[in-house]
């Protein structure tokens, strides 16, 4: 997938405003073990994950994404 | 059986919580989620621990509980009709005063169906599982009640939220959705945590710019106390003609217990055969589907208790705001109104000094609440006297000083 890089990036600078501790960000941080996000914490970060993408991720769709790995996988997809 | 406080099994998931209640409960402070109402004296005064205690936290809008008109309807039932029905609604347990209060709450909305559940998180359960089911989208507010979220995973809809009270998160959310798809939007009319009112018509003429769209609000803490005939928000917003259904409850202003959904769908009465939650129980005891009927249809004719509800929610919310507490909301929305504290130490340090001086308001914390806050959530009654009122502002601002949470 070529456009996988420019997500990934974008990603990132989405999770950065969330992420107070300043967790080291790979394919394999998980947002509830690593980041530690609570749930209000996820629903604001999705929020502005799908603004800035366009795209819808359903409440069905985020119980299944664990990593930023998955997500970026996930966003890949919705965008087309 | 294993060593339960050690082995791992299905509660170590709660490990976290209990360790939190057992450090706050450590130093000392009445658990604010254990509290034994003794005595009962009116809709606005109990005896808890001895002590003779102001009620300012049971939703209890209308003041109905002791209506001497609900009582008696209550205690006919009971000796006519005996203490439960022991059935569904789709077998034995349909009788009389179920038809009954289903007519009352099609003369007081003005509907062509009504439909009654055995209490108001069902009535969502129910709503919303059947109308949305997999392959449908939901479409709700991301503060929405616990019976919203829980009618949406029953259901197996695909779930969408958008932002609190956010018109534009709404349209831009549906925008994003396969236009062909089936959407219920859920909306509540007053939100229970904060007590702020939805902007329903931006709400409802955002909807209508998509296709495929029918709109459900949950008008729990609305009816009884807004617009002319106190169906609710949407009523006084005159969004009646936009909304597919209203849920709602018999718990609050209405004064005992149960759930309904109304509307004017001309389908409506083929959920009787599908809903899980309405099919697969028991149906409401006699004594309180008849409590109920004579409370609803009283309460068509309940103007004056209105005026008196939004004058004490008016005048607490400036007492308090002029004490210098910070409320969920600017000005007075609803007959709720929270103070929203800055942890749990201080939220339950304040609860327990209001209980001492003969007070009783809800504790909520998060994941109830929004945005992680800690409340002490008021909710006024039309039966609260002005005096009483004048005496709730004079045990805040006793407690807040105690506390430290005003200066």
């Amino acid at each position: 997938m070529t456009d996988r890089q420019p997500i990934f990036d974008s990603v990132l600078s989405q999770i950065a405003p969330f992420n107070k501790k300043g967790v080291e960000l790979t394919e394999a941080t998980t947002f509830a073990g690593d980041l530690e996000w609570d749930s209000l914490t996820v629903m604001d970060f999705v929020a502005a994950i799908e603004d800035e993408f366009d795209i819808i991720i359903t409440m069905n769709m985020q119980a299944e994404i664990e990593t930023i790995g998955q997500l970026v996988d996930a966003v890949a997809k919705l965008k087309g | 059986m294993t060593d339960a406080t050690q082995a791992r099994d299905l509660f170590s998931k709660f490990d976290a919580l209990i360790a939190e209640r057992e450090a706050l409960l450590a130093t000392g402070v009445r658990d604010p989620f254990a509290i034994v109402m003794d005595e009962v004296k009116s809709p606005t005064q109990a005896v808890i621990k001895g002590k003779d205690t102001i009620l300012l936290g049971t939703y209890n809008y209308m003041g109905m509980t002791f209506d001497p008109d609900v009582v008696a309807a209550g205690k006919k039932a009971l000796d006519d009709f005996g203490a439960g029905t022991t059935g569904s609604r789709v077998l034995n347990g349909t009788y009389q005063g179920h038809r009954q209060v289903e007519e009352a709450l099609r003369d007081f909305y003005g509907t062509s169906g009504a439909m009654v559940f055995s209490t108001g998180y069902q009535a969502n359960l129910g709503m919303i599982s059947t109308l949305a089911g997999k392959g449908d989208y939901v479409v709700l507010d991301a503060d929405s009640h616990a019976s919203i979220y829980d009618g949406c995973f029953l259901g197996d809809a695909e779930i969408v939220r958008f932002r609190h009270n956010s018109v534009e998160d709404l349209d831009k959310r549906l925008g994003r959705l396969p236009a062909d798809a089936l959407k219920l939007v859920v909306l509540e009319g007053v939100y229970s945590m904060l007590g702020d009112v939805a902007p329903l018509p931006d709400m409802v003429a955002a909807v209508r710019k998509h296709p495929n769209c029918m709109i459900l609000v949950d008008e729990a803490h609305g009816m009884g106390f807004f617009g002319p005939n106190g169906r609710g928000v949407y009523e006084e917003q005159g969004v009646e003609k936009d909304v597919d259904f209203v849920v709602g409850t018999f718990s609050k202003s209405v004064g005992t217990v149960g759930g309904f959904c109304v509307s004017n769908h001309p389908k409506f009465e083929v959920l009787r055969l599908v809903c899980r939650p309405y099919v697969f129980t028991a149906s409401l005891p006699p004594s309180v589907v008849a409590t109920a009927a004579t409370s609803i249809r009283k309460l068509m004719h309940a103007g004056e208790k209105r005026a008196h509800l939004w004058k004490n929610s008016q005048r607490l919310h400036k007492g308090l705001t002029d004490l210098g507490f910070r409320l969920g909301t600017e000005t007075p929305q609803s007959a709720i109104i929270a103070v929203i504290l800055t942890d749990q130490t201080q939220a339950v340090a304040m609860w327990q000094a209001l209980l001492e001086l003969g007070l009783y308001v809800n504790m909520a914390r998060p994941p109830a609440t929004p945005a992680g806050t800690f409340l002490l959530r008021c909710s006024l009654c039309a039966e609260h006297s002005d005096e009483q009122v004048g005496q709730i502002i004079a045990m805040f601002e006793a407690a807040g000083r105690a506390t430290g949470a005003i200066g």
